[in-house]
């Protein structure tokens, strides 16, 4: 098995300590953004301790905090026009898709292999590779086995929502604190553009009154569980079209019912995966289209922008996948749980956080001394723990950040094939990575070579090391003062 | 008067199995088998066959 993404060594390790971090640090606990008190003042401390280990709930989670999916809950019962269910590939990475199908038994030893090896692992989810709320009985008695075993893991689902009213209060009873609800329409009109048929109460269902019964079913899914206090995510797939606009209604809806996120993501449409949509044509949205529509969904429910649709047997920190190294070939049978690089990755992880908190406020008060406008937008290379740690070549996706004068956001992330295979940069690579880019201003990253930089000039995208292993927030303020023309030290003085 | 599963097409997703009120359905190695002994094609129980309804293949559970 490889190394662990981020080691336990690592976060003990003095990152290139520049000059810009000695100022983060000098900021100390003087301003009042201070501490957990800046978290607290947009989330209330309650809400905070659910998910502030879930790195699908929180952004800033998804620094530190894995998850992993067991398939266990193959069955479903609505087909959507984006699944092909009889989809079985390793190398692919999307919903929906798994490599081996278990049994709860087989999940519970999948489950304590995972987490004697990655420290991160905070939450275990169940999504799919069918309907975990359908196939409720190999999801429950897999929740039962593993929380047994490893009674801290966070327990979470992700559903359609048809099936889901009839087991909320087992929901409750088990301690599944999250949920996440595919919800693509409110308006059956729609919904026939998306669902073909489903299966409820021993009949199946086509046209509108299909689309009808599952919306009033995710509907009232979701006002239960906010009334049981079940924190909920709403993911909607975004289908250029035929319900992009749409989900400006969507989102209305659930922001009224009590959704605690609202995570539209891109429809994935590819003739080879074999699916309705990749078989007559549709297509997904860009990154840009994406992003537009995401923007105008701002002021309601809180969006999630960190989504990187991950198959129903991820493993690892949400931009990476190790599913491969847990394979059941690869599990002893007769393994038991040791909690102990968990347990050792808590006590600094906390550590880690309050430095990373400090800079980002650091960051912020940076920024806000500034009287300039405009915006700069960064992508960076990043393998966990808040700060620019990845090689150029060796990334897999960049997260894009964009810097004004109001602050730093996390807007989203570019998924890319690295430019490094064995050692060698690769020309057509380039290329594609250069227009997964499109509109970026800057990459930061740990080492760039000069060749990858020379031609990222000419796309006019530059390409930056010596914020290499600074923390991102940190190095994004410095950046945009610069490129503002002002001297940080003069600034913060 | 069977239903039959074309093992080929097959996801074995296993949502027939529970949903059959017969018991007529299970995991033999690595496939699903209907019993044709058990199998009443859900007559006097439920409209349609469960087991065909729900399978998400077109055209793989089909009367034997």
């Amino acid at each position: 098995m490889n190394a662990p993404i981020v080691s336990l060594e690592s976060p003990t390790q003095t990152p290139s300590a520049g000059q810009l971090l000695t100022t983060a640090k000098s900021g100390g606990c003087a301003s009042s953004f201070c501490g957990l008190s800046s978290r607290a003042a947009k989330i209330d401390s309650a809400t905070w301790e659910k998910i502030k280990d879930h790195p699908c709930f929180s952004e800033e989670a998804h620094h530190h905090f894995a998850r992993m999916h067991v398939a266990v809950a193959s069955a479903c019962n609505i087909q959507c026009n984006y699944c092909n269910r009889k989809y079985d590939c390793t190398n692919e990475s999307r919903p929906g898709v798994v490599s081996e199908k278990l049994t709860p038994e087989q999940a519970l030893l999948k489950v304590i292999a995972v987490a004697n090896e990655v420290p991160q692992l905070s939450v275990l989810g169940i999504a799919g590779p069918g309907d975990a709320s359908y196939d409720w009985a190999k999801t429950r008695a897999t929740f039962e086995r593993v929380s047994r075993e490893i009674p801290d893991i966070k327990l979470c689902i992700s559903t359609n929502g048809l099936a889901l009213p009839e087991h909320v209060d087992e929901l409750a009873e088990l301690n599944i604190s999250h949920v996440t609800i595919t919800i693509n329409m409110v308006d059956p009109a729609v919904g026939q553009e998306i669902y073909p048929w489903i299966f409820y109460r021993h009949r199946r269902y086509t046209g509108m009154e299909a689309s009808k019964i599952l919306h009033e079913r995710q509907m009232l899914g979701l006002e239960m569980l906010s009334e049981r206090g079940i924190l909920t995510k709403v993911n909607s797939v975004m289908i250029p079209g035929i319900n992009d606009q749409h989900l400006i209604e969507v989102n209305k809806w659930v922001t009224e019912r009590g959704a605690f996120l609202h995570n539209v993501m891109p429809l994935i449409s590819d003739p080879t995966h074999g699916t309705r949509f990749g078989l007559n044509g549709q297509r997904g949205p860009n990154a840009l289209e994406l992003k537009a529509l995401q923007d105008r969904l701002e002021g309601g429910v809180k969006l999630m922008r960190h989504c990187r649709q991950c198959r129903a047997d991820a493993v690892g920190l949400l931009g990476t996948d190790r599913g491969q190294e847990f394979t059941l070939d690869q599990i002893p049978p007769d393994l038991g749980y040791n909690g102990g690089k968990r347990l050792a990755y808590r006590e600094v992880v906390e550590r880690i956080r309050d430095d990373q908190l400090v800079a980002q406020n650091q960051a912020m008060t940076t920024l806000a001394s500034m009287s300039v406008r405009g915006s700069l937008r960064v992508a960076v290379a990043t393998k966990g723990g808040g700060r620019i740690n990845e090689h150029f070549g060796h990334a897999k996706e960049f997260q894009v950040y964009e810097a004004s004068q109001t602050g730093i956001t996390f807007v989203g992330h570019r998924k890319i094939e690295p430019y490094c295979r064995g050692g060698w940069g690769e020309e057509g690579t380039l290329d594609g990575i250069i227009a997964a880019l499109k509109g970026i201003d800057i990459v930061l990253c740990a080492r760039i070579g000069e060749c990858p930089k020379k031609q990222l000039i000419e796309a006019g995208i530059r390409g930056i090391e010596v914020f290499g292993y600074e923390h991102i927030e940190t190095a994004i303020s410095a950046l945009y003062a610069s490129e503002n023309g002002i001297d940080l030290s003069q600034a913060i003085a | 008067m069977s239903f039959k599963i074309i093992a080929s097409q097959c996801t074995q997703c296993g949502a027939c199995e529970f949903e059959c009120p017969s018991g007529a359905i299970e995991l033999r190695g690595d496939r699903y088998v209907i019993d044709p002994e058990r199998c009443t094609e859900c007559e006097g129980v439920y409209e349609a066959q469960q087991c065909a309804s729900v399978c998400p293949v077109p055209k793989t559970c089909v009367p034997a």
